[in-house]
């Protein structure tokens, strides 16, 4: 039996160039509606596009950096406090 | 008219103890209708003050209609609603009168004209949540809900502490807006940030919410952390200390949920997130600012219900609640997984979702004070909410790996209910005049405009771009991460555990001591009075007449000195 279209590599390989199209779209979008800045670094081409990629990046980094210090196995409470 | 003297918050109470007796279509019926009773009140109302008295000599308004006190109370008799056709399934019979009592008192809080009364409605809160957390009936969730009940009642010291104080220094019961220019005032925000999941003490949220059931977490996002929201909007509106408090909450709810495994949690993290949007608002304080921060309320409560209702059906349906477990449940859940991810899109303030149009506003207001840290704060922000809860939720419940669960559609009740909520994600991004029509000041402002939908949808989709780019750095673990309450969970038990060890040896030291010093009491006992020792030997007669003399001798003697 064959899996759900939207499990196939062929779908898959669609929705990533689909997606691709729509990025390339929303940034030349900018350039169709009138701007009015608060800030001048709104003014920069393309602002919210690699604003928007460089503070996921910097999120996600920062998180795995958190996790070298922070992270546990997720029966890390359960023993002591069965024993408690 | 009856809304001068039926009090809607009561109302909800008084149903929910009703709900505890009834069963089958008559408990349906009160679940059903006794929230809409009190959305149908608290709409008609006229403004002002509706119930006023004197108790135990304070001037108190139980009753009290405004604006703001509308607007939440509005959402909140949604939501009962909405969560009561949720949870009709539920087997657990206790779990809907409590959410009745919390819910009613919720909405008890919001329609207090004075400090007092918002006190009780705010311990009864804390009641009424503990008893939700505490029906979902397993071990887990009895220690949660006893941690949860510790964090809260030392919210309620903070709090009854400052309104003594306040009231002794004033002599006024009234909440109104305050200056932090007094420990009283310090300590009663204090009591509203605990309950807003603010740092220190943030971890009590995603700690506790995520045991209860299935339904129960879906009136547990709504009431308690919003009717914060709702007393930080009234008595501290422009307070600057909150935009930072709120931006830590903003960022550690990201970085919290990015590395979470458990559905649930990775939802509540969110909730701490969100609520760190509208304190920001709240810290802004223009009329722009605090529209946004209620808005966002308004709006945030439904669509994270709907999260939470869709990830209730998934654990409802499957019993699983980690992304490791989960995934590829689109095939034969494909309701759940539309609505999760209109839920999703409207987190993520996608354009034509509730989340646009409302958070929108705070982002402006930050633009228009000239707080560029701020904005860009929150438009890093606006990209990590869909990072962590827009595409994460989704993308590890409904699709990634194929988990080769093949669980169905949950019963009809709660497909209603997330239709419902679903509908108003949408609906109320489109048509968002009725919304802005409740805000506490009267607003123009329009979302929509070219460049705010291209600035956000650009944040947005590539921010997706960066979720998928980064997808393998992103793959769940079967980890947790350590958050505040370790130093509760764990370090303060090993101190008393250490503690107890130090008595202990202590007291062992002493009982060997004391058992020391007893037995050498023995010894001279028995050495004096023992069998053979001198005071019990039987003595001859002639020694006892030997001693007669002596002592009649002796006598003689004394008799003639």
């Amino acid at each position: 039996m064959q899996d759900h279209w939207l499990a196939r590599d062929s779908s898959i390989r669609l929705l990533w160039r689909g997606f691709i199209v729509v990025l390339a779209l929303t940034v030349l979008a900018e350039f169709f509606v009138s701007q009015h800045p608060h800030f001048r670094v709104e003014s920069v081409p393309g602002f919210g596009a690699w604003y928007g990629f460089l503070a996921c990046a910097g999120l996600i980094l920062f998180a795995k950096g958190l996790a070298m210090f922070l992270k546990r196995p997720d029966t890390y409470y359960e023993k002591g406090e069965r024993d408690g | 008219m009856a809304s001068a003297f039926l009090h809607p918050g009561l109302l909800v109470v008084v149903a929910g103890f009703a709900l505890a007796l009834l069963g089958g279509r008559a408990r349906a019926a009160v679940a059903l209708l006794a929230p809409l009773a009190a959305l149908y009140l608290i709409l008609v109302a006229p403004t002002g003050v509706a119930w006023s008295g004197s108790w135990l000599g304070f001037e108190v308004k139980p009753l009290a209609y405004d604006p703001l006190s509308r607007m939440f109370g509005v959402v909140f008799a949604i939501m009962a609603f909405a969560g009561a056709l949720f949870a009709l399934n539920q087997k657990s019979r206790l779990e809907l009168p409590a959410a009745f009592v919390y819910a009613g008192s919720a909405i008890g809080a919001v329609l207090a004209g004075d400090l007092v009364t918002l006190f009780v409605c705010w311990e009864l809160m804390a009641v009424g949540s503990t008893l939700v957390i505490w029906t979902a009936g397993s071990v887990t969730a009895y220690r949660a809900s006893l941690r949860y009940m510790a964090i809260h009642l030392l919210g309620g010291v903070l709090l009854f502490a400052g309104i003594a104080g306040h009231v002794a220094a004033t002599g006024s019961t009234g909440f109104d807006r305050m200056a932090l220019e007094s420990p009283a005032h310090w300590l009663i925000l204090a009591g509203f940030l605990v309950n807003a999941g603010a740092p220190p003490l943030s971890a009590w949220l995603p700690d506790a919410y995520p045991e209860a059931s299935w339904s129960g977490m879906v009136f547990l996002s709504a009431f308690t952390t919003k009717t914060a929201v709702y007393v930080l909007l009234r008595g501290f509106p422009g307070t600057e200390l909150l935009i930072w408090v709120g931006l830590i909450m903003v960022f550690y709810g990201i970085v919290y949920a990015l590395l979470e495994n458990d559905m649930r949690r990775i939802l509540a993290y969110s909730i701490v997130n969100q609520v760190g949007f509208m304190v920001v608002g709240i810290g802004i304080g223009t009329e722009m600012a605090l529209n946004g921060a209620a808005a966002h309320a308004f709006t945030h409560i439904i669509y994270k219900a709907l999260l939470l209702m869709s990830a209730g059906s998934v654990l409802y349906a499957t019993q699983r609640r980690k992304c490791t477990d989960l995934g590829g449940l689109f095939r034969t859940m494909p309701l759940t997984a539309v609505c999760g991810t209109i839920g999703a899109l409207a987190i993520s303030s996608f354009p034509l979702t509730s989340g646009f149009v409302s958070k929108s506003m705070i982002s402006q207001a930050a633009g228009d004070e000239h707080l560029l840290w701020v904005w860009l704060a929150l438009a890093a922000a606006t990209a990590g909410v869909f990072l962590h809860a827009g595409i994460k939720f989704p993308w590890f419940v409904f699709f990634q790996k194929d988990s080769g669960l093949r669980p169905d559609e949950p019963p009809l009740n709660m497909r209603l209910a997330m239709l419902l909520f679903a509908a108003l994600c949408i609906g109320l991004g489109i048509f968002y005049q009725p919304l802005y029509a409740l805000l506490p000041f009267s607003t123009d402002y329009v979302p929509y405009t070219g460049s705010h939908v291209v600035v956000q949808l650009e944040l947005l989709l590539f921010s997706g771009l960066a979720f998928f780019v980064m997808l393998p750095m992103l793959q769940r673990t079967l980890t947790i991460t350590l958050d505040v309450d370790w130093f509760y969970r764990r370090i303060a038990p090993a101190l008393v555990g250490a503690g107890a060890l130090a008595l202990r040896a202590m007291g062992e030291t002493l009982g060997a001591a004391r058992d020391g010093g007893v037995r050498r009491i023995e010894a001279a006992a028995h050495a004096l009075h023992g069998p053979q020792a001198i005071l019990a030997r039987t003595w001859t007669t002639g020694g006892m007449a030997m001693w007669a003399a002596l002592l009649l001798g002796a006598y003689l003697v004394v008799f003639y000195l």
